[in-house]
């Protein structure tokens, strides 16, 4: 089967101009591909490029060198609008943040990506409401602004945006952090659910259970590092 | 698909001096595109260029017309140019008053627009004001008060109902929530957001303030003494800056 | 006669004057600049409707001047007698008999025939002005047709008084294509400025002429579901019996009492003279 991610040789650095134009190499011939239905870890040390492979692959940071296909469009190279019309229909992210406009409510955030797709409305916030059901967010929360909300009320509504759409592949950045047992369970059944569709996932798990029960492989980003300079 | 605008090798000059130059740009359909940069960068020259405010010395800014697909506007005749700006695209000042009436009533500033292209019925215009100023939250029993008697963040909302009555394509917001107390800012945002993706709306937003852009764009450019310094999805921009001019504009935001 | 050239000014600036009026003519409703005299007589007196009447008259004209329909108000008399001393053309008081007729605010109620032409002075010939105060952009509007504000104005009046509340002064098109300010004549008078005579407008201190030729297309502007009224004090006049007529209101006493009377002098007389009778005629008589 055809890979649904693929990283071909991809290299990143920092120029920090306003540093002495300081080059800091991060990521050099990083390759990997998932194949739909597949989820791999990125493992590491803290600092080794987890993140920052991730966000190479979701097109937030730029790579410098090497292909990121997703869904067959480069990511390096692909123009605004095909990265923003590959995130709408294809490629979701569960960041560790939520990030909001400010007054929104909870139930418009979370069924937001459907409408982005022209999902029907009534059909959007059903599915936006049972989502939040089955993160335990209390009904009498979904009218106000997720800004307000604990930490771990708010990365439950990101999960909850996060799969509102059956996106094909999906970046999770660490989903069950600070997640008490019930809805960790729940969490990882979404992430189950993900993969029998066909979802191909590419996760960061410091859970290591978790990370047992629903990855495939492990991908360590320290292959990637490049050497230290002298 | 055919952009809704091109934008090709605009260049402004006040004298010897640079406005803007070698600007160029394709804008689809539902798009929105923030442009930064700090004072006298270039960015408000721009966008008074492209939407036909001021003649740009040397350029092109080709709009996909209903009637007759890609056509140059600078060399539209005045009157296709200004029935343009009354139709298919509108502009929203940074300050209300520039883009209200202040001495008419809410429901003529919004019906302005619509008796502009024909409408003559009383009963009709007053009942689509009244619409509208439901669709920005403002009271439909506001409808004959002067914006003179609303508060900057009522009169902002205001002149985005007289500039979307007519259901343009394109809009052209200078610094939209300028001026504004935090709260209302955010209150703004929120409704254009959901006007845009409503009714599938191009936009070009010029800012300085980086979080505007974030909210709102989709793409940004950069912009420095006149010339784009660096362009690409809003995120990435901000997020992993290339240029040294953007990485210092992202790092010098105050952190709250 | 005296001293003065024939009809005050000199023949330069008349040739100047008939120049605008022909151009005015020949685009109906436009207002032409012109190089606006200084007048004997203060801005707002009439200035532009005298200077328009000067380089029209000719020896052999028959002139009336009119203040609100009245040949006998102080405006009215002077400016008869400004052109008596410096033409010496015949005037009249008769509109029947007028060739040339200077009006301020008024139509006549006699139907005018091809052969008079009618003068209106006009303070703001601008009919946008009031909405946009920048001259370059009234233009720039009037160039472009685009009077979508005109009807702001009309829109405002509905919101406030519930029905159109410009009682003069009311925007008409002219031809289909210009909005002009008809003077501050009273809506009334609107459905005459379709007419067989010459109408040429006079605005001294803005300096613009502006002209309806004859049988002209004049539209009152409005709302489908607004229509425009031409309106009148709802009564006969109290003279000459008139119900046809636009009438004056004059408070008659301390108690209030109060008669309506033909703002058209001539047009009352004329009816009385022929045994029309309204309801205090013989008190008007005396």
């Amino acid at each position: 089967m055809a890979a649904m991610i693929e990283l071909k040789d991809v290299s990143k650095s920092f120029t920090l101009h306003n540093q002495g134009s300081a080059v800091i190499p991060v990521m050099e011939g990083a390759s990997l591909t998932v194949a739909p239905g597949e989820c791999i870890a990125l493992t590491g040390a803290s600092g080794a490029g987890k993140s920052t492979l991730m966000r190479v692959i979701y097109g937030n940071y730029l790579a410098a060198s090497g292909q990121v296909l997703v869904g067959g469009l480069d990511v390096a190279q692909a123009e605004p609008r095909q990265i923003l019309a590959l995130r709408r229909e294809t490629l979701g992210y569960v960041s560790q943040f939520l990030r909001v406009v400010p007054r929104v409510p909870t139930l418009e955030v979370v069924a937001d990506p459907l409408l982005a797709i022209g999902c029907e409305r009534q059909v959007a916030l059903e599915k936006a409401a049972a989502l939040l059901a089955r993160l335990n967010i209390p009904e009498h929360l979904w009218g106000l602004s997720p800004t307000t909300f604990s930490g771990g009320e708010q990365q439950r509504v990101n999960i909850a945006r996060g799969f509102a759409h059956d996106y094909p592949a999906m970046l999770l950045d660490e989903p069950t952090a600070s997640l008490d047992v019930q809805n960790r369970e729940t969490v990882l059944s979404l992430i189950e659910e993900a993969k029998a569709r066909g979802a191909a996932i590419v996760g960061i798990f410091h859970d290591v259970g978790a990370r047992d029960r629903v990855c495939d492989r492990e991908v360590n980003v320290s292959d990637f590092t490049p050497g230290v300079l002298v | 698909m055919t952009p809704l605008l091109q934008v090709k090798g605009i260049e402004k000059r006040y004298g010897t001096r640079i406005g803007c130059t070698g600007v160029g740009f394709d804008l689809y359909p539902g798009e929105v595109m923030g442009i930064v940069g700090e004072s006298g960068s270039g960015k408000s020259t721009l966008l008074n260029c492209l939407a036909g405010h001021l003649e740009p010395d040397a350029g092109q800014v080709i709009f996909d017309t209903r009637a007759n697909g890609p056509v140059d506007t600078l060399t539209m005749s005045e009157p296709e140019r200004r029935m343009l700006g009354r139709t298919d695209w509108a502009f929203v000042h940074q300050h209300a008053r520039d883009g209200l009436r202040m001495s008419v009533s809410a429901g003529g500033n919004i019906g302005e627009r619509l008796m502009a292209v024909g409408d003559r019925h009383y009963g009709d215009i007053r009942d689509k004001a009244i619409d509208w100023l439901g669709r920005v939250e403002i009271d439909g029993t506001r409808v004959d008060d002067r914006p003179t008697a609303f508060s900057g963040g009522m009169q902002q909302r205001l002149q985005i109902a007289r500039n979307l009555v007519t259901g343009p394509r394109l809009v052209f917001m200078d610094e939209p929530t300028g001026g504004l107390d935090v709260s209302v800012q955010a209150r703004l945002l929120d409704l254009l957001r959901g006007l845009v993706r409503e009714m599938g709306l191009s936009a070009i937003i010029v800012t300085h303030d980086l979080a505007v852009v974030r909210l709102l764009a989709d793409r940004l450019m950069v912009m420095k003494d006149g010339h784009v310094v660096e362009s690409g999805l809003t995120d990435q921009v901000l997020d992993d800056p290339q240029h040294a001019y953007t990485q210092l504009l992202v790092s010098s935001v105050l952190q709250v | 006669m005296s001293a003065y050239n024939f009809a005050y000014l000199d023949e330069q600036t008349k040739r100047m004057i008939r120049r605008a009026i022909l151009k005015g003519l020949a685009v109906p409703g436009y207002q032409v600049p012109f190089a606006s005299r200084e007048m004997p007589m203060p801005y707002g007196w009439g200035t532009g409707g005298v200077q328009v009447s000067a380089a029209t008259l000719t020896p052999d004209d028959t002139f009336k001047v009119i203040d609100q329909g009245a040949d006998d108000t102080t405006n009215a008399v002077s400016i008869r007698k400004f052109f008596e001393k410096t033409a010496g053309v015949a005037t009249t008081e008769e509109t029947e008999m007028a060739t040339v007729i200077q009006t301020r605010h008024r139509i006549p109620e006699a139907k005018l025939r091809e052969d008079q032409i009618l003068v209106y002075q006009v303070p703001i010939p601008e009919p946008l002005r009031f909405l946009e105060p920048r001259e370059t952009e009234t233009r720039k509007m009037h160039s472009l047709e685009e009077y979508g504000l005109m009807h702001v104005k009309l829109y405002e009046d509905i919101s406030q008084h519930g029905a159109i509340s410009t009682a003069y002064a009311y925007p008409v098109k002219v031809s289909g294509r210009y909005v002009m300010d008809p003077s501050p004549i009273p809506k009334f008078d609107n459905p005459k400025l379709e007419m067989e005579a010459i109408q040429l407008f006079g605005a001294g201190r803005e300096q613009r002429i502006y002209a309806v030729p004859p049988h002209t297309r004049v539209v009152s502007l409005d709302f489908e579901d607004y229509p425009f009224e031409a309106t009148k004090a709802n009564h006969p006049c109290d003279l000459c019996g008139a119900e046809d007529s636009y009438l004056d209101e004059v408070i008659m006493d301390d108690a209030g009492n109060r008669m309506f009377v033909c703002s058209d002098t001539d047009y009352c007389r004329s009816r009385r003279k022929a045994g029309h009778q309204g309801r205090m005629a013989t008190e008007g008589a005396a």
